[in-house]
């Protein structure tokens, strides 16, 4: 079993015709995906690598059927308009690839989807990716990358940023550990669906025995996850990484991603530790430590 | 992108909220002239920073030569490292009240919250751990239209009734406005001070625009004197980060350019967002002396790679640059490579002197790793963690001093 998307997943990708999202399907296509339809105003009648361009939503599922997912990687400008079309046509898993988006528009698009029942994962990130099953977004490049980093198994991979989500992987699966499903929540201060929103997924799925998170100072998300694993009693070992040490002395200053900046107190990474190792979560100083902390947590938890 | 408290005023003075009689002084003379058209004032330092009080920088004058000698007083404090740009001369107000609104964005529950309290002045989280009963919270939604009755019940919820909760709704209710249609991250009043005479008045306030959004909101950075080139964070931007900006602006492929300057002698071309924040972190931990921070990612072309990297090597202090990332995606390897290399030679420097060490895994790494080793630099793979890949370009800074 799979969280989120499986190999039967259906979806589009809108902006299709755009220069990363002609990479992005082709990368998908080779992984397996099921891209059924290609959006881009104005395009309809063309293909990309015989996907079928449409003007709207509407047109390829009034052509396909019900449609599960969508990949918007469309300009900033342009990325609430699609989410939004998106939503309206019963789409029901988004994941949102673009970046620079103001957070009014994010929470709008968030809004929108609690209201239809959807889910958004990102902006600002990879996608998601059950190895050896099915990939929907960016996450581990061209198919042969892919697969050389991402192998089946039974780790849950969970990551603010896209790039963390294929090291952390890709160490895993050197150490022998394949994952279950990983997935690119995005860097931004406002995400579609955070860690905790995908820990009773994960929970609820047999074939995930553990779970690695990547970590990084600003917002609230770890502290809602501690929290969560605290309420729930969480059957899942969680091993997480911290990055960004060195922010905690450079409060104000904005560096890598929209949603990484110390203000508060509860921003810096070392409350964020305190906070997730007084909820059973164990923080790893290095990423290659993090195949040894998951063994550890889990010959402790038989 | 914090705005000064005469910004935010003249933000809130375009939506009609109350403010006091105030002036901009730029000197001595403008403090006085400000002073004899207002009467008693309020020297006010305008800097981006919080904590102007205990710093000194805030001063009441009863004449206009006091307040001229005040200006001279508050104008070289520095508030948190932060310089003080002018001075806000502000009418004097007898208050009977301070409240507390604040309008920002709560990334838990995805939604605008409004914050209110009837105990303004003093610092909100100590009233919020204290007097809990004083303080309430409202979201509102980003998609339903908004209406007068969230800020009442934002206002009714810690107690205020009659007159006052009638004058103080719609000052909250625009405030919210505020907040959506200008792509605000923070919108903040306080004090909100009730006066003897009834009436509220906004004694200090001040906004936060999201920087994703200044191109939605040109007409009014103009009209408010925002130049492009204020970052507004934790210091303003050195001529080395603006260089780096740039770099980065100069074609649209990729990122690579946007860099913060420290003062050691490793540069790093480093990326991409996490991967960035992971080796910075490795390199500091093994005693490595980072004379930048910086991103790649998203593909740059050989040239933003190339101008990057000069960017860096022209750096003073700078011995050798280390290149690293974390297992890429979309980033190829080759073609990075190119870029550090042509940018090494483009600097007079030999690459494999001056890369201390390559470590980019991922699409195109074997066209990467043949490039790399005809020039004899450095590189490994994936099989060497970030962490020991940081590790061996701080030891080459090492045997050198």
């Amino acid at each position: 079993m799979t969280i989120l998307i499986s190999s039967e997943t259906t979806f589009i990708v809108q902006g299709i015709t755009g220069r990363e999202a002609v990479n992005l399907t082709r990368e998908n296509l080779d992984y397996g995906a099921r891209i059924v339809g290609g959006v881009t105003p104005g395009r309809a009648g063309r293909d990309i690598y015989g996907v079928p361009v449409y003007d709207c939503v509407r047109d390829a599922v009034e052509r396909h059927g019900p449609i599960q997912g969508s990949i918007v990687s469309v300009p900033p400008g342009f990325t609430r308009d699609a989410v939004f079309e998106a939503l309206e046509n019963g789409i029901e898993i988004i994941v949102i690839v673009t970046e620079n988006i103001p957070r009014k528009e994010v929470a709008q698009m968030v809004e929108l989807a609690n209201l239809r029942g959807a889910r958004i994962i990102g902006p600002n990130c990879l996608g998601i990716i059950s190895p050896g099953e099915a990939k929907m977004g960016g996450v581990g490049g061209p198919a042969a990358n892919t697969k050389q980093a991402y192998t089946k198994g039974n780790i849950g991979v969970m990551s603010r940023s896209g790039g963390m989500t294929t090291e952390i992987a890709s160490t895993l699966t050197a150490a022998g550990l394949g994952q279950s499903t990983c997935v690119s929540i995005g860097g931004d201060a406002i995400v579609g669906t955070t860690y905790a929103e995908l820990m009773p997924l994960f929970e609820a799925d047999p074939e995930t025995h553990a779970i690695a998170i990547y970590s990084e100072p600003g917002g609230r998300m770890e502290a809602e996850l501690a929290e969560w694993v605290k309420a729930n009693d969480s059957r899942l070992p969680i091993v997480a990484f911290m990055a960004g040490r060195f922010m905690d002395e450079m409060k104000g200053m904005r560096f890598g991603h929209a949603g990484t900046i110390v203000e508060g107190k509860e921003d810096t990474t070392a409350e964020k530790i305190a906070r997730m190792e007084a909820s059973g979560i164990s923080v790893a100083e290095r990423i290659e430590e993090i195949p040894e902390l998951i063994r550890k947590r889990l010959s402790e938890a038989k | 992108m914090r705005f000064y408290e005469y910004e935010s005023k003249a933000l809130f003075e375009r939506r009609g909220l109350p403010l006091g009689r105030s002036r901009l002084a730029h000197d001595a003379d403008g403090a006085r002239a400000a002073a004899a058209e207002i009467g008693a004032v309020v020297l006010k330092s305008q800097v981006l920073s919080g904590g102007r009080m205990k710093a000194g920088a805030v001063k009441f004058a009863d004449t206009p030569d006091e307040a001229a000698s005040h200006f001279e007083t508050i104008l070289p404090i520095e508030v948190n490292g932060q310089k003080a740009r002018s001075v806000l001369v502000e009418e004097k107000t007898p208050i009977a009240q301070e409240y507390f609104v604040s309008v920002t964005w709560d990334g838990r529950a995805k939604k605008p919250v409004v914050l209110f309290s009837d105990m303004g002045g003093i610092d909100i989280e100590e009233v919020a751990e204290k007097h809990p009963e004083h303080v309430s919270k409202t979201h509102f939604s980003t998609i339903l239209p908004i209406t007068p009755r969230i800020a009442k019940e934002a206002v009714g919820a810690v107690g205020v009734t009659g007159g006052e909760l009638n004058r103080l709704t719609p000052i909250v209710f625009e405030l919210m406005q505020l907040f959506l249609d200008f792509d605000l991250t923070l919108a903040e009043i306080n004090p909100l001070a009730r006066l003897e005479d009834g009436r509220f008045i906004v004694l200090d306030g001040h906004v936060d625009m999201e920087a994703e959004a200044r191109g939605k909101h040109k007409a009014l950075l103009e009209e408010l004197g925002i130049g492009e080139d204020e970052t507004r964070q934790a210091r303003p931007p050195t001529s080395f980060e603006i260089a780096g900006r740039k770099v980065n602006e100069a074609d649209h492929r990729g990122v690579a350019g946007n860099v913060v300057e420290f003062d050691g002698d490793l540069g790093l071309v480093i990326g991409a967002g996490g991967g960035s924040l992971t080796l910075f972190d490795a390199v500091r931990n093994q005693g490595g002396r980072p004379a930048n921070y910086c991103e790649i990612g998203g593909n740059p072309s050989v040239k933003k790679a190339c101008e990057l990297t000069k960017l860096i090597l022209a750096k003073p202090g700078v011995e050798k640059i280390a290149v690293m990332m974390n297992v890429v995606s979309n980033t190829r390897v080759d073609i990075v490579a190119r870029g550090v290399i042509k940018g090494c030679i483009e600097s007079g420097r030999d690459p494999a002197e001056v890369i201390a060490i390559f470590r980019i895994p991922g699409a195109w790494e074997d066209e990467g790793f043949k490039i790399l080793a005809k020039y004899g630099v450095e590189y490994c793979d994936r099989s060497v963690s970030m962490y020991d890949a940081a590790g061996r370009a701080v030891a080459k800074m090492g045997a050198q001093s």
